[in-house]
């Protein structure tokens, strides 16, 4: 063996037994460093003849070269096996819960709400508004409730106070159609609004609260009639169940302010305590109806001999009970976080025709 | 309103059963509630009897009867003490639902005896409450009778009678839409007339004509009173009537038929010759009303609006008017001479009269809703001839006093109208048969007119006509017509504040708040806490008295609701709610708020301390408000002059300028929430919506360019010294003006008190970024930047830390 092949031996063999980036360094200097074994070879080839360096030179710099490479290839090694060393200390225990977060939600009703007026939307029916606390005109006289008539006696209506200078007792909305006259007050025909909105009734059960929602609609026109009102509610209700058609009826009903009146059915099975409609024999009672009686266009100051249209209105409250299962009405109001947690709505189901209402 | 099918088929000759009829009136608007047909609940039962009842082997209490049934001799093991040879009774075959225990029968041994089959109770057949004893019928029954035709049970259909059709108040008036409705033919039936044999020993007089206009009435003498006849008792008991007497009875059955209610005065306890109708009168000393012992037994008092029926020359109540008799005057089994009343009372009166009182009885809901004027005469005639039918007598002379208000009047009407309004496309002579077929008198030409019957006095206009021929005909032919396509507006419906309130809601469930919807009631006081509770704001008839006023805020309400969670044992809660509040009774005094509330009591945590939850509710309040475009950057954090029932120390509110404050927020006063009798803390804020400025109108959609620096910035740290009173954000708003080109952000990383700093002094430590613009700044400008920093830290007071 020559001293060069004893020279490489020695150093790979190092390198292999070398356990530290820190030994693989010392091998290095040693060999490459300034005063390195292989340094002082290389450093030989200068004094040599360009015969001998013809031969000597590839045998020098192919030695210089496979030592280095050993040296990098055990360093990389040593640093990788450190580095796994280390990271096996720093272990962390992912068992442990994170951080709590809170978890918001969207109340049932106003859910609900937002997907009426998505649906109602792509209708064409804009949204209106108006006061919770009312006048008496504006939600009895207007719309032909007459005098003394019974709803709007003690049994059902809240009453302010009289106002001790003018004597006027203000009452809270019964309904929102005070809405709807203040709509067709304001503005001409044709009109195509729906108007959402709380809504009072001195009434506390199982089924009533004194406060509810109602999304009341109305449509005014030269020409519309019943049969407009009951496609219109139809589709409404198919695409606010999410179904391709609903099974619905309408029946002669009364109300004060439309003539003719009805309400609408859906067709439902109540059988093993589950709602399921289109199908049984039962009938879910979902809205009441009617085409604006021309005493409420008159008194909203609408020709009725020119125009003619229809109102709805429905509980929202109860369609959101309805459509999501929801037992009771009570806990709606009160801010039940364990309740509100299992009946809310993500924050980012907003209502939208590409994936659907809910 | 009940009636029985046998009742209903008195005025209407139909075939169909109590299902069809049912579905037929609801169609129609007549709303039917229940129908319980005993027919087909009592079925499977028949008449039987027993030929042999032994002792049971194993029980001291049975009997093992041999009995003879519809399905041949069974033997049947039977407990009740009257099981005897002999006896007929009903019997129930295995496989039958027995109504009144609620089981289906099964063959099944009693101790040791098969039974097979049972005899039944009238408490078992739902024909009895109660009973002692197998039933006990006449043994001329035949055997395998159906019990359906031995108890002459019929079908009771319940429906909801809408206040514009009193009419529906009585059968024939029901029979009357459904023959129209195409379910059968009206039978007609005149009413005869009695004629008086002698002139009415009574006279009437009407002091009080505005509450009743018109009062007819007779005596008939010679009667003679008693326990109704059994047809009578069923009819009126099928319906849930009790039977009295046959003159009180014949009163019921009219009212039930007819829709006319009656009442009977025994004439010998009355008291003079005339009847007179007057207002209830008050004693002109004490102003008392005057009292009145009623049919119930219960006394009541008259105030002037009731109409009552006096005798003794009007001295003395004898009746209120259209609701309830007296019982001085009412008859019993020994009453020979009976006045018979037939009058119309104004609806208003007679329904304030039943609500005043809290008295309602079958005539007083009838007259609440207008009876027709013109059955007064033709019901006397009718009552006569049932009583002499019954009690036999001698009627006198009909006495009418007053007269009965007017008959509607015809209107014309368009035949085309139909068309219009509800979509239905019918030829004239239909809706003319509809029209004639309801009592509607129609006077074909151009146009028609049409007279309402006296019975229909809801019906106004030719709108009402529309509807009684759409209802009639039925809405299921209601033409499907979509709505004229409209343009819509590609910038959606929602108006901006609208828009606004969908986003804050989704929002604050995505930062974590709960949406909560709660009343929009408190209580006075507490609304008085929280600067509400105008008198004119208090409800005069709340639903409960913690529920009396409308709300100046919804934080009482989130705090409630946080005090109940806490109470439940959940007592972190993070709730908002988006809602009115109202500020004055006027239709602009109401405004919808943004209230949001937390009770910080997150739970333990093995990283150690949470953020501070104040600096976190902060946060959500900033960054809600930079979601709806509120301008944040001009927005003025003023500490210290919050409303009271902000804690002091710990609140604030972000404003424009003093008059236009946008929201409050921070900790909640405790003596607040010790009024409310909530745990604090409690961290909340309330933005007023309507008071957040929207965002400019801008014509075009493009942002404009980014403008985004292609230098790196860089950050310098500072450490001003100030005194305690200087408010943090005061030396940020300071600094960040030192050089509002370079400057882009100053971060408060540190407050120190302590060694090094002087007593009342706290040490700002501040990070400083600078955005380059143009080119890369010199170590000069850096220095200058600095001390520009510097010196505007000096205007509010700061000095370099050293």
């Amino acid at each position: 063996m020559t001293d060069l092949a004893q020279l490489e031996l020695d150093l790979i063999n190092a390198i292999g037994s070398a356990d530290s980036v820190a030994a693989v360094e010392a091998i290095r200097v040693s060999a490459l460093g300034k005063t390195g074994a292989i340094s002082g070879l290389l450093k030989g080839m200068g004094a040599m003849n360009p015969d001998e360096r013809r031969e000597q030179g590839p045998v020098i710099n192919g030695l210089r070269d496979r030592v280095t490479a050993a040296l990098t290839a055990k360093k990389a090694e040593l640093e990788a096996a450190e580095l796994d060393a280390r990271l096996l200390s720093e272990r962390i225990d992912l068992t442990l819960p994170a951080r709590p977060r809170r978890k918001g939600s969207v109340h049932p009703t106003m859910q609900v709400m937002d997907e009426m007026i998505a649906v109602f939307a792509e209708m064409g029916f804009a949204v209106a508004e108006g006061p919770d606390v009312e006048d008496d005109f504006h939600n009895f006289t207007a719309l032909n409730f007459p005098p003394k008539h019974p709803a709007r006696e003690m049994h059902d209506t809240f009453f302010l106070k009289p106002d001790p200078a003018t004597g006027e007792r203000k009452v809270l909305r019964t309904h929102t159609s005070p809405v709807q006259v203040r709509t067709m007050m304001s503005q001409k025909p044709p009109i195509r609004i729906i108007a959402p909105g709380r809504t009072f009734r001195k009434d506390s059960d199982a089924t009533h609260t004194p406060m509810f929602h109602q999304i009341e609609g109305l449509v005014i026109d030269r020409d519309i009639h019943m049969g407009h009102l009951k496609t219109t509610l139809t589709t409404f209700m198919a695409r606010f169940f999410e179904l391709d058609d609903v099974d619905a009826r309408f029946r002669p009903h009364h109300f004060p302010f439309t003539e003719p009146s009805a309400e609408m059915d859906i067709r439902c099975d109540r059988s093993g305590g589950k709602l399921t409609l289109n199908e049984g024999t039962d009938w879910l009672e979902i809205l009441g109806c009617g085409m604006v009686h021309p005493n409420v266009l008159k008194n909203c100051g609408i020709d009725p001999d020119e125009y003619q249209g229809f109102a709805f209105g429905m509980g929202v409250d109860r369609l959101a009970m309805l459509k999501y299962g929801i037992p009771d009405l009570r806990p709606m109001f009160d801010a039940d976080t364990r309740w509100l947690g299992h009946y809310g709505f993500s924050a980012f189901a907003a209502p939208n025709p590409a994936s659907g209402l809910s | 309103m009940k009636f029985t099918l046998g009742w209903l088929k008195d005025h209407l000759d139909t075939t169909a059963d109590a299902a069809a009829i049912a579905e037929a009136m609801t169609m129609a608007g007549l709303e039917v509630e229940h129908v319980s047909d005993p027919t087909v609940s009592l079925a499977p039962f028949t008449v039987a009897r027993i030929v042999e009842a032994v002792q049971h082997p194993n029980a001291d209490r049975l009997r093992v009867c041999q009995v003879e049934t519809v399905d041949g001799l069974k033997e049947i093991v039977c407990g009740a003490p009257n099981a005897r040879a002999g006896l007929t009774t009903i019997y129930a075959p295995i496989g039958a639902y027995v109504p009144g225990l609620g089981v289906t029968l099964v063959e099944k041994p009693v101790r040791g005896v098969v039974s097979n089959g049972m005899l039944c109770s009238a408490s078992e057949l739902e024909l009895a409450d109660e009973s002692d004893g197998i039933l006990d019928l006449p043994e001329a029954i035949p055997v395998g009778t159906p019990a359906a035709k031995v108890f002459a049970v019929e079908p009771v259909i319940d429906f909801e009678v809408t206040p514009n059709r009193p009419d529906w108040l009585g059968v024939a008036g029901i029979a009357r839409d459904l023959a129209a409705a195409g379910v059968g033919t009206l039978k007609h039936y005149d009413v005869a007339v009695v004629r008086g044999a002698f002139p009415s020993p009574i006279t009437v007089r009407i002091e009080a004509p505005d509450l009743c206009p018109v009062f007819a009435g007779r005596l008939i003498r010679g009667v003679k009173n008693g326990p109704s006849p059994e047809w009578l008792k069923r009819r009126l008991e099928a319906i849930g009537l009790r039977s009295i007497n046959r003159l009180v009875d014949v009163t019921n059955l009219i009212a039930y038929d007819r829709a006319r209610p009656l009442h009977v005065y025994d004439a010998g306890k009355l008291v003079g010759s005339e009847i007179v109708v007057r207002g209830g009168q008050t004693a002109s000393d004490s102003g008392e009303h005057e009292h009145l012992i009623a049919l119930d037994g219960k006394t009541y008092a008259a105030d002037p609006g009731m109409a009552v029926i006096a005798d003794a020359g009007g001295e003395r109540p004898i009746g209120l008017g259209g609701v309830m008799g007296g019982e001085s005057t009412g008859c019993s089994d020994d009453t020979t001479d009976v006045f018979i009343e037939s009058a119309w009372f104004d609806p208003i009166a007679t329904a304030q009269t039943g609500r005043t009182l809290s008295l309602n009885s079958d005539a007083q809901y009838r007259f609440a809703r207008g009876v027709d004027p013109a059955s007064v005469v033709p019901g006397l005639e009718l009552a006569t001839r049932l009583i002499l039918d019954l009690c036999g007598g001698e009627p006198s002379e009909i006495v009418v006093a007053g007269q009965a208000p007017a008959d509607p009047v015809g209107f014309t009407f368009d035949p085309a109208y139909v068309k219009r309004l509800s979509g239905l496309d019918l030829p004239d002579d239909r809706i003319g048969t509809i029209l004639g077929q309801l009592g509607f008198l129609v006077q074909a030409g151009a146009p028609w007119t049409v007279t309402p019957p006296s019975w229909r006095r809801d019906v106004e206009g030719p709108a009402d006509l529309v509807e009684e021929v759409a209802r009639i005909e039925g809405f299921d032919a209601l033409p499907a017509t979509p709505l004229p396509d409209q343009k819509t507006s590609s910038r959606g419906v929602l108006n901006p504040r609208q828009a606004r309130v969908r986003i804050a809601r989704r929002a604050l469930a995505a930062m974590g708040y709960a949406e909560a919807v709660t009343w929009s009631f408190t209580r006075q006081g507490i609304a008085t806490l929280f600067g509400g509770g105008d008198d004119r704001l208090v409800l005069e008839n709340p639903i409960a008295a913690d529920l009396d006023c409308m709300r100046p805020s919804v934080l009482p309400n989130l705090i409630q609701a946080a005090a109940r969670n806490a109470a439940r044992g959940h007592p972190d809660a993070a709730l908002f709610e988006i809602g009115p509040i109202y500020l004055t009774d006027q239709p602009d005094g109401q405004r919808t708020v943004i209230g949001g509330l937390i009770a910080p009591r997150a739970p333990r945590h093995w990283s150690g301390t949470t953020e501070d939850a104040l600096s976190g509710l902060k946060g959500d309040l900033m960054a809600l408000l930079e979601t709806l475009g509120a301008p944040v950057g001009s927005l003025q954090l003023v500490q210290g002059s919050n409303r009271d029932w902000w804690h002091p120390g710990r609140s604030a509110r972000l404003q424009l300028g003093p008059k236009t404050v946008i929201a409050e927020f921070g900790a909640v006063h405790p003596r607040v929430l010790k009024a409310l009798d909530a745990d604090g803390p409690m961290l909340a804020f309330e933005i007023v919506l309507e008071s957040v400025p929207e965002p400019r109108g801008q014509k075009t959609k493009t942002r404009g360019p980014a403008n985004l620096p292609n230098l790196m910035p860089l950050t310098r740290d500072f450490a001003f010294v100030v005194a305690e009173a200087v408010a943090a954000g005061d030396l940020v708003r300071a600094i960040a003006g030192a050089d509002k080109a370079l400057i882009t952000d100053v971060r408060v990383f540190d407050v120190y008190r302590g060694p090094g700093v002087a007593e009342g002094s706290k040490s700002v430590a501040l990070e400083i970024v600078i955005q380059p613009r143009e080119a890369t700044l010199t170590d000069t400008e850096i220095e200058a930047l600095s001390a520009r920093v510097v010196a505007a830290a000096a205007k509010v007071g700061g000095t370099l830390r050293s």
